[in-house]
């Protein structure tokens, strides 16, 4: 225990003697949450609009006043011309074209369908999608009216009452906060522990280090340790931020969040101490980690939900260590999930962290 | 711990990387409580053969006991009672020079004032700079540094791998008193040194060279088999004097240190007065000849020449 108490006192100093670390440290996650939580939205809040009316009628105006009087849509362009639409669109000055044909009016009063033609930029799709909902539920809104001017009855269909539980008011924030919170935690987890190491091998200071009694458990702890409270102290700063600065609700047991972050971070640090036992530089220990990284990113669930994912990019989330905390952070921060409902996922990454660090330390060698 | 004479016995050690042989079948004995010195150029095998003594290499084959413990078998016990000092400076370069000496007390479980006597000397050179940084300390500095920190633990067996390697002239002196010092201490000293001129400082030497061991002695008893007669030559025209001396029936070598020409000549056939002559008739008129003592370099070219041909 002493020794452990030694290395971790050691790696202290250095981590708090140096110049780059304390900024990579402190300043650059809360940048990070910053921006992040503030830039990164599929929110669309404005949908630039052109409108090609070539009926001209009570009617259609009363179709065009709906989106103008929308605050998503700002029209850019009146024309009786398609290929003017067209035009905005590919300069990318619209996202969006309605197009209304002669006769719109008449249809409608003689009971016929009546045609809106939409087209959409479609470049980025989740972001298409989204426009067309919009446009379609302001359409069936219109729609609603001209149905209940004609027979004042027909408004008695069924409603749709919407609530949306632990997002009420479906606050992109309120989703992305905690899993930024997880991404900083893991940055810290998984390359400054690993390169921590690689970083003795790379200035040869292991060659000493290993001539010493000191047992490979030991070497292994001494290097977790530190980075493990620092990621700890990480996120309860994270978690301040995300309080006071996002008023993001934390509704489950705030000690609950620690011990399945204590638990996340074992198995992160597991896999950069593993990819650092396996590199020689840190170049090549960072290289591997981000490789790593970006992968877990991406799938975890963090920008996309993991339900719309392939079968099989869900099989393989079974060994990616952020889609199981972000979903049990996400649980208990905004559910208010208790240990019973987190409890399968916290034993998977148990188990995962204990079975990575022992890999660690047995490929650690003292000797070559 | 061990009970033999010997601090370290190694039996036919080799190692090779890929195709490249570092150690072949290499075999010696330090004696406890000797300066032992392995002189030989760059690439030798030197740094090999301490790794293997450190239990930071497995050798191919062959035995290794320090104090009586095996290098493979024995490395967590043998841990404990070795000093390495590596020769690449690995220390902590952003760590001051306490924390440093603090540092590998503690992971050692060694207490420092205990162990200060060992140190004392060595350390009071550095104790002014305690508080600065190992990184931004002189070559000299650093190594008094690695020493003290490879001695804190009251090692039995210190291994120090060209420890005077890059370090300037006077602290070369001072570090080699200190040796001696520690040796007067019961430390067995293995180092490694490619300066000859360090060779004389040591109890016994050996000659390393490809992997191999040359010779094993007293620095005395070396100089002593080199089975010819040295003679030193001065002149103005220093190489084509070479070649001349070589085309003589009885000089066997002639090689430069320095200014001067060390001859090598079958012992009792000519004397420093024929050599001259032979100059002379060869038209070197200023040439200026004496009878010399071969040193270590002079065996250590000689067998080396001996091994290759």
């Amino acid at each position: 225990m002493r020794i452990i108490f030694y290395i971790v006192q050691k790696e202290f100093l250095q981590v708090f003697r140096n110049r780059m670390m304390l900024p990579i440290i402190f300043v650059i996650p809360v940048f990070q949450l910053l921006i992040l939580s503030y830039a990164v939205t599929f929110e669309i809040k404005r949908i630039n609009l052109y409108v090609v009316d070539n009926d001209n009628t009570v009617s259609s105006r009363s179709l065009i006043q709906h989106f103008a009087s929308s605050p998503f849509y700002h029209i850019v362009g009146h024309g009786s011309d398609n290929q003017a639409g067209m035009e905005f669109i590919q300069k990318g000055k619209a996202h969006q074209m309605i197009s209304l044909l002669p006769g719109f009016e008449k249809a409608l009063n003689s009971g016929h369908p009546a045609r809106v033609q939409v087209i959409n930029d479609a470049i980025n799709g989740s972001a298409a999608s989204l426009m067309s909902a919009y446009t379609v539920s302001i359409i069936s809104n219109f729609n609603k009216e001209i149905i209940t001017s004609f027979n004042p009855d027909a408004g008695a269909a069924a409603k749709v009452q919407w609530s949306f539980w632990f997002n009420p008011e479906l606050d992109y924030k309120t989703y992305m906060v905690p899993g930024i919170l997880v991404l900083l935690v893991t940055i810290i987890g998984m390359f400054l522990a690993g390169m921590n190491v690689v970083r003795e091998k790379e200035i040869g200071t292991i060659e000493q280090i290993n001539v010493t009694p000191i047992k490979k458990y030991q070497f292994i702890a001494g290097k977790l340790i530190p980075f493990w409270i620092i990621a700890l102290f990480e996120l309860a700063v994270g978690l301040i931020f995300a309080r006071l600065v996002f008023s993001i609700p934390i509704l489950g047991n705030i000690f609950l969040i620690f011990l399945i972050a204590s638990v996340y971070l074992l198995v992160v640090m597991g896999i950069g101490l593993f990819l650092s036992t396996v590199t020689n530089t840190q170049q090549q220990s960072m290289f591997l980690a981000w490789f790593v990284l970006v992968i877990f990113i991406l799938m975890s669930g963090l920008f996309t939900p993991v339900e719309s994912m392939p079968q099989w990019a869900r099989n393989l989330n079974v060994v990616n260590p952020i889609a199981y905390f972000i979903a049990m952070i996400r649980m208990v921060m905004l559910k208010g999930s208790g240990f019973q409902h987190i409890s399968r996922e916290l034993g998977i990454l148990l188990l995962y962290g204990t079975a990575i660090l022992s890999l660690a330390v047995w490929r650690y060698r003292k000797t070559t | 711990m061990g009970t033999s004479e010997y601090a370290i016995e190694c039996a036919s050690i080799s190692k090779s990387y890929g195709k490249v042989k570092a150690l072949q079948e290499l075999s010696f004995s330090v004696k406890k409580g000797e300066i032992f010195g392995f002189i030989g150029p760059d690439g030798a095998g030197k740094t090999t053969l301490f790794r293997i003594l450190t239990t930071l290499l497995l050798p191919d084959t062959g035995t290794a006991l320090v104090d009586g413990l095996d290098v493979v078998k024995d490395y967590k016990a043998l841990r404990r009672i070795l000093g390495y000092m590596p020769g690449r400076f690995s220390l902590y370069q952003d760590l001051t020079v306490e924390e440093n000496l603090q540092f590998f007390a503690g992971i050692f479980q060694a207490d420092i004032r205990e162990n200060y006597y060992l140190i004392r000397d060595i350390y009071e050179q550095i104790a002014p700079f305690a508080k600065r940084k190992a990184g931004k300390l002189s070559g000299g500095m650093k190594q008094k540094l690695a020493l003290s920190c490879a001695l804190i633990h009251k090692p039995v067996v210190l291994v120090l791998d060209e420890p005077t390697t890059g370090v300037d002239a006077v602290s070369r002196r001072e570090f080699w008193e200190m040796l001696i010092r520690l040796k007067n201490d019961g430390i067995t000293i293995v180092v490694a040194t490619p300066y000859m001129d360090e060779a004389t400082l040591c109890d016994r030497v050996a000659l390393i060279q490809h992997g191999r061991i040359l010779a094993t002695d007293t620095p005395q008893a070396i100089t002593n088999a080199f089975p010819w007669q040295l003679f030193e030559v001065k002149s103005t025209d220093t190489l084509n004097m070479i070649n001349l001396l070589k085309q003589h029936p009885e000089v066997h070598n002639a090689d430069m240190f320095g200014e001067t020409v060390h001859v090598s000549v079958k012992p009792g056939r000519i004397s420093a007065d024929d050599l001259f002559s032979y100059l002379q008739e060869h038209g070197h008129l200023q040439s200026e000849i004496i009878q010399g003592n071969p040193g270590i370099e002079d065996c250590f070219i000689d067998l080396m020449r001996m091994t290759n041909e």
